[in-house]
């Protein structure tokens, strides 16, 4: 579905990616995990054409898309989720909903507003809200649910437990198992190891903006000096 | 005494009561975490607590001095040093440069005109730092520091001015689950040391239940447990509205 | 009582052609957070299109209507075009690059116009069909007129159906937002963005052509409606139609009746209430406080250090030139390095409130003229000599800077900079008005120098003095605890106020020693020229001011001086060798826009950092 193959990218001149590579079948959940400053995001926001990437190949769904504008990207039905949820807060809940819609795809069941408050039912009861006056928790499913809008077949989700309270985090593992169970492929990036391992097949482990370990879950478990090494738990 | 005494906070924006009568001290040396979901009133108590916000009704007293109201540079003056969720540091100035900000301002010698910020309190700014492990780093702008040494700049300003109590606001948010820890031993280490006071807010429930010494718990703006972390923990309304059966967080 | 309804008649109908202007205005700023100095050229190029097609094509309904949307049409087109050479490039600049580069398309289309259409002004015919008049309370009112109060609340009407119930006005709104990710959710952002560009460039069309049948078209349409609109804009709150609405009304009926009832203030009566608007309201009547719109801010302000030895030895071997050379040379050069002197100095009093101060100033000329005036008026009035002119000069300019401060400090971003214009349109205003102490338009004469610093060369030795020692000591202020604290409070509101800097205080004072800067080199300009006039705190003057700072780059201390060096220099030499100088320095304006978009300094500062790595 997705495959990346030595993504380096600048900022400035700063390295911040080197040589990053990595794979996510279709309806597979894969896990990035990493240090803050790692360069999780910057691997999606690369994936994406957010921050142009300096070499390297991105296949997504048999085309190459590196170099190619965001919107182009998206349009090819890659979902992005950033990491700071970045909600329209002067449109309402619907309003939001109707900047990410686009036109269904071929083999998915489309996304209505009515499937996705089924989805997030906390989002059903406030539809006319505008995304201002909304909490940290119910600003993450929306801007899962505007993602999810554009009918993608597959979604970079960066960091989604991030500042949620432990509750709100349990709803959105389940949220994304009901994703996987609808055939949608996910990268997702995260800290929280407790998190990644409850709802991901794979793990790929980035530090300094180099890959350093990939492999199961159930490796990774196994693996105590790589979660020593890169992830300090 | 208590550093820190709060009695009947409230406040409400446009009929909503975020916080509704508060009450709770913290001691000095003591580590007090503030937990609960969001929207609970955390940060709208935190805001009261450091004169960003006024509150509707109740008092807040430090070291036993009504502080309610007071503006923010003036509490900051009698001793109560914030860090933020989302580091607030000068960008344009080095690490020693924004420490040395924090002390030319507790001396208030910031109206100077001539001599040049390089030669002024730049040994006592190079102390804090080495107390935090930052002085290899101190000539660096603090615009492209790593997040994790941010926020230890930011202690390292917030201690600048001696104070009595410290408002840390989610202080290990997006760092590194080892950087968490060290943090956070290090903040609690300077606290018992210097009998400093300090109140924290976290999502994080190993560094909540690693660190703290008591545990207050808000739901939608009221007090809902207080005590001990294993207390707490085995809570079971906490269980139901913030920290769950604990399967993907940690907090079991 | 008649001659009352009829003034608020026309209150309206000016009220709902400025609408139409500050609509387009509005909407583009929105989204793009452009505030596009060229909305003015853009109305005046409907009302030449309108002109050029309505005499055109054959008389009657067809002829006119059509050509009136035509030329809104081939505004919005131009409008267009504009967006996509110039400004889709420039979306990340700072706010004041881009105010800069829409200066350039200013200064270019003016000289394009007069090249088209001629220096002379050029009545169109009359509305078809609207050419009489109709008995209201007993007078005759215009036809055209009552047309145009009903063609304001219909293209509001439109708009906010346009915004509100279309997918595309749900986009724009989304994007004023958050652009990037408006891109990362599958739109096409710049088709979006060049649409909005098109939508507000036609209603400037629009505006410039209805006006056709009402006043004679000519070149200064421009600058006099952008000044208005930019007003409507500000009051109204930026971004919000529904303000623009209402302050298109509240600044129409004042045009209106303040003509009647207090003739004497009419210039200074607009600016008062846009201070007082946004003294009560910081962010106007219907604006909300600014969010950093996001994908678009630069990276943080570099650090400020010592002067690398390149540099140093550079500004020894200017400053050499400078004082070597002049004896050679003849009256007309030593006066024109005496100029450059006061601009550097002019120059750097702004750059210490944009650069280190963080807060964007339209009005410097205000104290550049307060100085210039105190000088004068004390020389005039109280027969003072010179060196007691000179000494007035800074006082009196940082007296005005404290004054004018304490209200425009408070604000921040566009606001904070339409505030300070406007306290400099009211002192501008007070020369021009006041005629009896200030001369008016004639200004004062025979503001000459004592007898030991009439020759041009002493004179010039006295104004280089007196400006280096200025600049150098406001580059000392920056590295002083002061000016941390200056740059403390732009970097983070927040943490200053946490460590207990009174921002509001640091900001203020920062504004008054600016001020008094600015004041030292209006002094020394009017003993240069001999004579003040109202034109030294006009809004050109501010321009120029800001050019010099961001021409030479904002983020270095040096920026300011090589900036109005090379815009002094520039300037000078152009007006000298061709007509079309606007037309010239607006390319160049808009060329370094594209291509040095930190400013000469920063571009050299960047070159040299590449070269030796970061300091």
């Amino acid at each position: 579905m997705l495959s990346v193959s030595g993504l380096s990218a600048y900022y400035g001149r700063a390295h911040i990616l080197d040589d990053v590579a990595l794979d996510v079948g279709p309806g597979e959940v894969v896990v990035l995990l990493g240090r803050n400053g790692a360069g999780k995001s910057t691997t999606m926001k690369a994936i994406m054409g957010l921050v142009p990437p300096a070499a390297g190949r991105v296949r997504f769904d048999g085309a190459e898309i590196a170099g190619r504008e965001p919107f182009e990207i998206a349009r090819r039905g890659l979902g992005y989720v950033p990491e700071e949820r970045r909600i329209f807060t002067g449109l309402s809940v619907l309003e939001n909903l109707e900047v990410g819609r686009r036109p269904p795809t071929a083999g998915l069941r489309p996304w209505t507003p009515e499937r996705l408050f089924a989805l997030f039912p906390s989002l059903g009861a406030m539809q006319d809200r505008p995304g201002g006056r909304m909490s940290g928790g119910e600003q993450q499913m929306l801007t899962i649910a505007r993602t999810l809008m554009g009918n993608p077949k597959l979604i970079l989700l960066d960091e989604p437990s991030e500042g949620l309270a432990p509750v709100v985090v349990e709803r959105m593992a389940e949220a994304i198992r009901a994703l996987k169970a609808e055939g949608l492929s996910i990268l997702l990036s995260e800290q929280n190891l407790h998190f990644a391992q409850a709802v991901s097949d794979r793990a790929t482990i980035i530090e300094k903006g180099r890959i350093r370990w990939s492999g199961s879950i159930a490796d990774l478990l196994a693996a105590d000096e790589v979660r020593e090494q890169y992830l300090s738990v | 005494m208590a550093t820190l005494e709060v009695a009947g906070l409230e406040k409400s924006f446009g009929g909503v009561r975020a916080v509704q009568g508060i009450s709770f001290s913290v001691r000095p040396g003591e580590m007090l975490a503030l937990i609960g979901p969001n929207g609970a009133g955390k940060s709208t108590c935190f805001n009261m607590l450091n004169g960003q916000l006024r509150p509707d009704a109740g008092s807040v007293r430090l070291l036993g001095r009504e502080i309610t109201g007071m503006a923010p540079r003036t509490i900051w003056r009698l001793g109560v040093g914030r860090t933020f969720q989302i580091t607030a540091t000068f960008g344009s100035m080095t690490v020693l440069e924004n420490v040395q900000m924090a002390l030319l301002s507790h001396h208030r010698r910031l109206g100077g005109l001539w001599r040049p910020v390089a030669r002024m309190d730049a040994a006592p700014a190079r102390a804090l730092l080495e107390r935090l492990g930052m002085a290899e780093q101190a000539a660096r702008p603090c615009g492209i520091l790593a997040y994790g040494d941010l926020k230890r700049v930011e202690l390292a300003i917030a201690l600048a001015n001696q104070p009595k109590l410290l408002l840390m606001d989610e202080p290990t948010a997006g760092m590194a689950p080892q950087e968490r820890v060290s943090l956070m031993a290090l903040t609690a280490q300077i606290a018992r040391e210097s009998g400093i006071a300090v109140l924290f807010t976290e999502h994080d429930m190993d560094v909540v239940f690693g660190h703290a010494d008591r545990i207050l718990v808000l739901d939608r703006g009221r007090l809902i447990a207080e005590g001990a972390p294993a207390a707490v923990r085995a809570d079971p309304k906490v269980r139901e509205v913030y920290l769950g059966s604990g399967a993907v967080t940690g907090a079991h | 009582m008649e001659n009352l309804v009829l003034q608020a008649l026309s209150g309206l109908a000016s009220a709902s052609s400025l609408f139409l202007v500050a609509s387009g205005l509005t909407v583009i700023f929105g989204v793009s957070r452009v505030v596009n100095f060229a909305h003015g050229s853009l109305y005046m190029l409907g009302a030449y299109l309108a002109y050029s097609l309505v005499t055109t094509l054959p008389r009657g309904h067809l002829g006119f209507w059509g050509g009136v949307i035509g030329a809104a049409v081939l505004v919005g087109l131009i409008g267009l075009v504009v967006e996509v050479l110039l400004l889709r490039r420039i979306y990340r600049a700072p706010e004041l690059f881009q105010l800069l580069a829409t200066f350039g398309v200013v200064l270019i289309v003016q000289d394009l116009a007069q090249m088209i259409w001629g220096p002379q002004d050029l009545l169109g015919p009359r509305a078809p069909g609207l050419r009489g008049s109709i008995e209201i309370v007993g007078m005759r009112f215009p036809l055209y007129e009552l047309f145009l109060i009903g063609v304001g609340p219909v293209v509001l009407g439109l708009l906010v159906l346009l915004f509100h119930r279309t997918r595309w006005g749900t986009l724009v709104r989304a994007a004023t937002q958050d652009r990037e990710m408006v891109g990362a959710l599958g739109v096409n952002q710049r088709m979006l963005f060049t649409s909005v560009f098109f939508l507000g460039s036609l209603l400037a069309g629009l505006g410039g052509a209805l006006q056709l049948p009402r006043e004679s078209v000519n070149l200064h349409m421009d600058l006099a409606i952008i000044t208005e609109a930019f007003v409507v804009v500000v009051v109204g709150g930026l971004g919000s139609l529904t303000g623009a609405a209402l302050a298109a009304l509240l600044i129409g009926e004042l045009h209106a009746f303040g003509i009647l009832i207090v003739p004497k203030i009419t210039l200074v009566l607009v600016f008062l209430v846009m201070a007082l608007v946004l003294v009560v309201r910081p962010h106007g009547l219907l604006g909300k406080p600014e969010a950093a719109a996001r994908g678009g801010q630069g990276s943080a302000e570099p650090v400020i250090g010592p002067a690398p030895p390149a540099l140093r030895w550079l500004g020894l071997a200017t400053l050499a030139v400078a004082v070597v050379l002049p004896p050679f040379l003849g009256d007309y050069a030593v006066s024109v390095l005496t100029e450059l002197a006061i601009a550097v100095l002019f120059a750097a009093s702004l750059h210490l409130i944009m650069g280190p101060g963080g807060m964007a100033s339209f009005g410097n000329a205000a104290y550049f003229g307060i100085g210039a005036y105190g000088a004068a008026l004390a020389a005039q009035w109280l027969g003072a000599p010179m060196l007691a002119g000179l000494a007035l000069a800074p006082l009196a300019a940082g007296v005005f800077g404290l004054l004018f401060g304490y209200f425009c400090v408070r604000l921040s971003g566009v606001y904070a900079a339409m505030l300070t214009l406007a306290f400099a349109q009211i002192a501008w205003s007070v020369a021009f008005q006041w005629v009896e102490v200030t001369g008016g338009d004639n200004g004062i004469l025979g503001v000459w120098p004592s007898a030991w610093a009439a020759p041009k060369l002493v004179y010039y030795y006295l104004a280089l003095a007196l400006c280096l020692g200025a600049t150098l000591f406001l580059r000392r202020v920056v590295h002083a605890p002061f000016g941390y604290a200056l740059r403390a409070q732009r970097d983070s509101a927040l943490r200053a106020e946490a460590i207990g800097i009174d921002a509001f205080r640091i900001r203020w004072l920062g504004f008054g020693l600016a001020a008094a800067a600015a004041g030292v080199a209006g002094g020394l300009f009017a003993y240069g020229k001999g004579s003040v006039f109202p034109t030294y705190m006009g809004i050109p003057r501010s321009v120029d001011a800001l050019l010099m700072v961001l021409l030479g780059g904002v983020q270095t201390l040096s920026g300011p001086i090589v900036g109005a060096l090379a815009f002094t220099g520039l300037q000078e030499q152009l007006v000298r060798i061709t007509d079309l100088w606007r037309l010239i320095l607006g390319c160049i304006i808009v060329l370094l826009v594209l291509f040095f978009p930190q400013g000469l300094a920063g571009a050299a500062r960047a070159r040299w950092e590449a070269r030796h790595g970061d300091a």
